[in-house]
């Protein structure tokens, strides 16, 4: 074989291991570090007082938007998040669980305040009225419908739990595939990452 | 037994009577219902899923279910699509002879719609499931299902 062929498989195979590194995710989750957009949301929360994220500056924030008649994807979004948060040891007092619910019409704020305690009573349960959920989910990306069903109805919508740093900037998005060993991992890859 | 011990008892006489019927008519033609459960929910909450497994000896097709603790139930569908949770009522589901069919979370489920009572967690909640085999014959078993906790991912890869 010649020299310049030696040469040039050595430089493509350097090149490609060098590129499976950069390929490397960190993460699991969708990464959403530098989005324009799920900035910051003005809600209520269900002792009546007005909630924004940056009131909870300083915490590692996972949001999640769904409705309480959900039989499947909410509470297992708010396990997961719940579960990642214990998992972290002395670290869980540093993440803050919301979920802001996309049914105002049915989830009271009793309803949502009870809901929400019955996952941890870390997680806080926020709502606003239909203008203002519907300006917040746009705020977020969250498409949500509501769907006719004999004589109720249920909500398609977007399931991701947004998780922001401490910094209030949003990082990742949990699909509902991810198990809460994902959570755990990217919760701590991202509370050990400095940027 | 905490709850709605009316409804327990009466659920609970069902079953051993449907039972009865069922062995006296040959067990084997019977769907079987293996681990039924209900989502546990809090006060006021008005509706809740139920999910179980379902395998019938002979093809046969869930067409109804009711239950004393709701208005209505439905038989809803789950997808998602580009990250967007989708549900979607169903007029049934088939039942293919010997084939196992789950109500599971991420698939098929029941909705209790219109609930008249709160669902705690340990209750034992009546559901009334109707089959239709392709002779029309109707089925009628009566279940009990558990009402598991509210923060429950059951069935699900953890």
């Amino acid at each position: 074989m010649p020299v310049w062929r030696k040469l040039a498989i050595v430089i493509i195979a350097g090149l490609l291991g060098g590129g499976c590194d950069a390929l490397k995710r960190d993460y699991s989750g969708i990464e959403l570090t530098g989005a324009n957009w799920g900035r910051d949301f003005k809600l209520t929360d269900p002792d009546g007082r007005e909630r924004t994220l940056a009131d909870f500056r300083g915490k590692y924030v996972m949001v999640f938007f769904g409705y309480i008649q959900c039989p499947v994807v909410c509470p297992t979004a708010l396990v997961r998040a719940a579960e990642a948060r214990n998992a972290l040891g002395a670290d869980r007092e540093r993440i803050q669980v919301i979920f802001i619910t996309l049914d105002p019409e049915r989830d009271s704020p009793a309803l949502v305040k009870e809901y929400a305690a019955a996952f941890d009573p870390n997680v806080i349960g926020l709502r606003g009225d239909l203008q203002r959920t519907r300006e917040v989910a746009k705020e977020f990306h969250v498409y949500y419908e509501k769907v006719p069903s004999g004589s109720s109805y249920s909500i398609d919508h977007t399931a991701i739990t947004y998780i922001y740093d401490d910094q209030g900037r949003l990082r990742l998005g949990m699909q509902h595939q991810h198990t809460t060993e994902q959570y755990v991992a990217d919760m701590r890859t991202l509370m050990k990452s400095k940027s | 037994m905490p709850g709605f011990p009316g409804y327990a008892m009466k659920a609970l006489a069902l079953l051993v009577f449907s039972s009865l019927l069922a062995a006296a008519a040959g067990a084997g033609a019977q769907v079987a219902v293996r681990e039924p459960w209900v989502r546990a929910t809090v006060a006021h909450q008005n509706s809740t899923g139920a999910f179980m497994r379902l395998q019938s000896p002979g093809d046969t097709r869930l067409v109804e279910a009711r239950s004393p603790v709701a208005r209505t139930v439905e038989i809803h569908e789950m997808s998602m699509e580009n990250n967007v949770m989708k549900m979607r009522a169903v007029d049934g589901v088939d039942l293919p002879a010997g084939k196992p069919v789950e109500l599971k979370p991420g698939g098929y489920h029941m909705m209790l719609i219109g609930l008249t009572v709160q669902i705690r967690e340990g209750d034992s909640v009546p559901i009334t499931l109707v089959f239709e085999g392709r002779d029309r014959k109707r089925q009628v078993i009566d279940i009990s299902a558990r009402a598991a906790p509210l923060n429950t991912v059951q069935g699900m890869k953890h």
